[in-house]
């Protein structure tokens, strides 16, 4: 039996909405062998992961809780990676986003007024946007690939957030533990439902996916973004500037990933850590592509991805699934919804080959 | 209907525990058993710190049985996730949740502020509440120790010290190295490399050849992977143990090892909750509760051993105070008196070099 | 540093932290030579790390535990493979998520070989040139994988540009679309690739858990994987340069260790930014000559391959 692929001719429309659900059956099909070798029952398991973070009414506002920042940081990527500017830097971003932001609130410490909250959002928008246009210049200025400094700038973030929780920034009254002050009620973002740790910063991701869609659909820059990323050298003919589309990307996925780092810091976490973000710049980059690089489907990708997480836990607490499951877990439900997305593009046919398709598998 | 299966169970007794080995543990399950929930920085995996929690969870097992069900969340980074999961592990019906590192403290108090009627444990932290004690080891009593042995084994009395984090925990080992060390060689040196992480195993053996070669000949460490022993085992020089015994990693190298020890605690705290005598508090164990012990004195010549003995029992007795005047810090300052010790506050909240030990904390 | 010192036990040190960076990211650049970008270089990193100690522990063999190591690394490249370039999925999030697959496998692989030790694996001597002062210990008394780092380096080098099949490979690379008119086989030499690529990072894996570090713990590898691939990008995919990153990665590495032994007074987290910034630095010097770099990259590069008609 043979398998072979054709064009579709075109995106086909049913198999957008249809290809996730695919993988979710494959995902539920495979993983549950997995778990039935484990010794785990099956079924259970697939609901512990898929629906339990959900069942509770204090799982669903820790779904968004934990989606917001993936999905912060990945419309930002997105729109990036269709220009080929590839920052995957945005855990640095984010670091320095928080440390900017979080600098204001404790500068201010003692005199907090309604004020300090949104100064601290502009901190944290600002600390990314300087940390990405390192990045930006080196790229543009000296031809330094961005992959590679945006990457090492993350290191570098790290080392600087460590001084200064653990030196100048440590709190005074936190015998000398490596933490600042808790950040003042007025330096926190706003919660939005008593009992949950709902906060301004999910809102914020919310509002940045419709701007995102609106960017991409109806402005020129996000117009000269798609060109770009499809045809670059229709691109450079139209003379659009590549520097500016790279200082537009970096600066861009800079502010969201700060802003994504000021919202944990200040919202979440409380204050500044050596330990602040579990990952989160990296994990955005598969949200990105999970989402087809489209801020609607990266609303999408941010969810699951992040139900995964919750997921993760339940299985550990309720039915003693060690951690490493988790990952497995995730590893095969990725696999499949990004090999599913074939099905958009191309029809799977069985059957004998076409005679051009034989000739080119046979080599020269 | 819950309750009427409860006395269903109690009055087979006997019977279902006979049942229950058969082989059918589901319907003959005793009155629900208490649960204990456990969360980790790190993998139980790793060796080392939440390695030995994991152990001391599995001793609350085995010492009550039935009547305890534990649950444990590894690799919960410190951050925005461990609020959450501590919750998830309140609202799964857990009635004492035992939150394993310092980065857990603040996430802790605020779920237990939600859950009064749930005990919390955490450990290495300073806040308490009515529902929240802390917990902690005297890990400086070990290090008093290990300082002791390498003044006597070293030759070029120097020390090289692998530090992670530079935080009052680890900074108060490396000064009671150095009280030990000293106590037996005042001319001892500690060298410090800082890996500015907890776990990086590739580093963690740089660093120590780094140190080797830059004349140590005792390895001490404060990160949580069993590789700075191997290297000291390869180049030929020696080494302590961190957290877990790991002579089976460096049968030539360990000289003794600190072994963290939480299970006695933990089946002490947890037996409390289940009694209902549970209170809140703070306790930091050592050599004495024996909630550090130390790994076996070897590959050290029997005067040496005898020394290392008569530390320990000194520390265990009282007659050995680690951190007793007169102690200078690294720039010659007094921070202790002659004849004061220092008080369990500022031991903990450590945040100066003392005099033998080089390099700079962050200020 | 004072006059004496005796500086050949510091790059011995260097030697076996650029090692495994090396040998992935040598891996790496044929994968990407040939058009495909693999971001899973942690997790093949990690699975050939737990799975060559495995073999190690087995059969007592050091040998069949760098064999197996490769050969983990080559199954995981392979689902990567099959994802890639026969489901078209998209590279960089595959690879993403074939690294957090092969930190879960490794971790539940490895869960029962944590605490275990074994002998590093044994140095080689090379009779009379071994004991020569300096040179002897640096260049004459190493283990199997340090030289196999180098010889496997050469062998890409040439291979890529003195070889016929290595031109198919970079012609591949730098467009598909006129490689496969000419009659080329994209996607089997593709294939071969990234099996190669996997292999290479399996055996970067199993140096970490047979002789760096000779034992296995869970995440061992701790972030290499993704320095190795900023290496590639580093050395503007030219095996040269790829020894001068791993080795002034590795270098600057542990000249940040050194000076903090020697007591600098310098907070320790910038002496560990060290090797980070000075990697940026070197980049930023070589990057100048636009031209040459676009010679040197594949143009096709993490884009999907589909033979038309």
């Amino acid at each position: 039996m043979l398998i072979r692929l054709e064009p579709r001719g075109g995106r086909s429309l049913r198999w957008a909405y249809g290809s996730p659900l695919l993988a979710l059956v494959l995902t539920l099909i495979t993983t549950a062998v997995i778990f039935a070798m484990l010794g785990k029952d099956p079924l259970v398991s697939l609901y512990t992961f898929f629906i339990s973070p959900l069942a509770s009414a204090t799982g669903r506002p820790e779904l968004l809780v934990k989606a917001a920042p993936l999905v912060l940081i990945a419309v930002g990527l997105s729109l990036g990676f269709r220009a080929n500017v590839w920052n995957i830097g945005a855990e640095g971003q984010y670091t320095i986003g928080a440390i900017a932001g979080g600098g204001i609130g404790l500068a201010l410490y003692g005199d907090e007024n309604v004020l300090t909250f949104p100064a601290m959002m502009i901190g944290g928008v600002l600390g990314g946007m300087a940390w990405a246009a390192i990045p930006a210049f080196l790229r543009t200025r000296f031809n330094a690939n961005e992959i590679l400094t945006s990457l090492m700038l993350t290191y570098v973030a790290q080392q600087l957030l460590i001084y200064l929780v653990t030196g100048p920034w440590r709190d005074p009254e936190g015998y000398g533990f490596p933490q600042s002050r808790l950040f003042d009620e007025y330096a926190t973002s706003p919660n939005l439902v008593p009992g949950t740790r709902l906060h301004l910063g999910v809102v914020f991701a919310l509002i940045v996916v419709a701007l995102g869609w609106l960017v991409l659909a109806k402005s020129l820059i996000g117009f000269q973004l798609k060109v770009v990323g499809q045809a670059p050298r229709a691109a450079r003919y139209a003379g659009f500037s590549e520097p500016r589309l790279i200082w537009f990307s970096l600066l861009l996925g800079g502010a969201l990933a700060g802003l994504a780092g000021l919202f944990e810091v200040a919202g979440p976490v409380g204050q500044l850590t050596p330990s602040i973000s579990p990952g989160y710049g990296f994990t955005a980059i598969i949200v990105a592509f999970l989402g087809r690089l489209h801020p609607v489907g990266v609303l999408f990708g941010g969810l699951l991805l992040a139900l995964t997480y919750l997921g993760g836990e339940k299985a550990q607490i309720d039915l003693g699934m060690p951690n490493a499951v988790t990952g497995i877990f995730q590893g095969i439900l990725l696999f499949y919804l990004l090999a599913c997305d074939l099905l958009i593009l191309y029809r799977v046919r069985i059957g004998q080959r076409a005679p051009a398709a034989k000739a080119a598998a046979a080599g020269p | 209907m819950l309750k009427s299966r409860r006395t269903f169970t109690k009055m087979l007794g006997g019977t279902a525990a006979v049942a229950a080995t058969i082989g059918s543990p589901r319907i003959v399950r005793a009155a629900d058993p208490f649960k204990a929930g456990y969360i980790y920085v790190g993998p139980v995996a790793d060796f080392g710190w939440s390695h030995q929690h994991d152990n001391g969870r599995k001793a609350v097992e085995e010492a009550l049985g039935d009547k305890v069900k534990t649950t444990y969340v590894e690799s919960v980074k410190e951050g925005p996730d461990a609020e959450r999961v501590i919750r998830e592990l309140a609202s799964a019906g857990h009635g004492i949740i035992f939150t394993t590192s310092f980065g857990f403290m603040n996430p802790t108090l605020k779920v237990a502020k939600d859950f009064p009627n749930v005990k919390f444990e955490h450990a290495t932290g300073y806040k308490r509440a009515d529902n929240v004690s802390t917990y902690n080891i005297r890990f400086y009593e070990g290090r008093y120790i290990q300082g002791v042995i390498a003044g006597k084994m070293s030759q070029s009395g120097v020390v090289g010290y692998i530090g992670s984090v530079p935080i009052p925990e680890v900074v108060m080992g490396m000064n009671a190295v150095a009280q030990g060390m000293r106590s037996v060689r005042p001319d001892g040196k500690i060298k410090i490399v800082w890996i500015n992480g907890w776990y990086d195993p590739g580093k963690e053996s740089d660093a120590t050849k780094a140190l080797i070669d830059q004349g140590a000949d005792i390895i001490a460490q404060h990160t949580d992977s069993g590789a700075p022993l191997q290297v000291a085992e390869e180049r030929g020089v020696h080494g302590f143990g961190q957290a877990s015994d790991m002579i089976t990693l460096a049968p030539k190298a360990q000289l003794t090892s600190s072994i963290d020890n939480w299970a006695p605690y933990y089946v002490e705290r947890v037996k409390a909750a289940i009694d209902g005598t549970w209170k809140s508090g703070d306790v930091w164990g050592g050599l004495k509760s024996e909630m550090l012990k130390m790994a076996a004195y070897a590959n050290m010549p029997d005067d040496v051993k005898a020394a290392a003995q008569a530390a320990e029992d000194g520390i265990k007795s009282g007659q050995i105070v680690v951190f007793k005047g007169p102690i200078k810090d690294q720039d010659g300052n007094l921070k202790v008196q002659d004849g004061q010790a220092l008080g369990d506050g500022d031991i903990a909240g450590m945040n100066w070099l003392a005099e033998g030990v080089e390099g700079k904390l962050p200020s | 540093m004072s006059a004496g010192f005796d500086w050949v036990p510091l790059v011995l040190s260097v030697i076996s932290a650029s090692t495994p960076l090396l040998l992935a990211a040598t891996g790496e650049l044929v994968t990407e030579k040939s058009g495909v970008l693999n971001l899973g270089v942690e997790g093949m990193m990690l699975a050939g790390a737990v799975v060559g100690f495995a073999a190690s522990v087995a059969t007592g063999s050091g040998l069949v535990g760098i064999a197996a190591g490769a050969a983990a690394g080559a199954l995981l490249a392979l689902i990567f493979g099959v994802l890639t370039l026969t489901f078209l999925a998209n590279q960089v999030a595959t690879g993403l998520a074939l690294t957090i697959f092969g930190v879960g496998f490794s971790a539940l692989m490895g869960a029962g070989y944590v605490g275990i030790a074994l002998a590093p694996l044994p140095k080689l001597d090379i009779a009379g040139l071994s004991d020569l002062p300096v040179v002897g210990p640096i260049l004459f008394h190493q283990d199997i994988l340090v030289y196999g780092s180098f010889a496997l380096l050469a062998g890409v080098s040439w291979f890529l540009y003195r070889t016929h099949a290595g031109l198919v490979l970079r012609s591949i690379g730098d467009s598909h679309d006129a490689a496969h008119a000419i009659g080329y086989p994209v996607i089997a030499i593709r294939y071969a690739a990234v099996a190669f690529g996997g292999a290479m990072c399996g055996l970067a894996g199993a140096y970490m858990s047979l002789a760096y570090t000779p034992q296995w713990a869970e995440n061992m590898t701790a972030g290499r994987g993704w320095i190795a691939l900023a290496l590639v990008v580093f050395a503007t995919w030219r095996p040269s340069r790829l020894l001068l990153g791993a080795y002034l990665f590795g270098g600057v590495s542990l000249l940040q260790l050194f000076l903090q032994g020697q007591g600098v007074r310098i907070p320790s987290q910038f002496l560990t930014m060290l090797p980070y910034l000075a990697t940026i630095v070197v980049l930023v010097l070589i990057s100048r000559d636009r031209t040459r770099i676009r010679l040197n990259a594949p143009a096709s590069l993490g884009k999907p391959f589909y033979a038309a008609g």
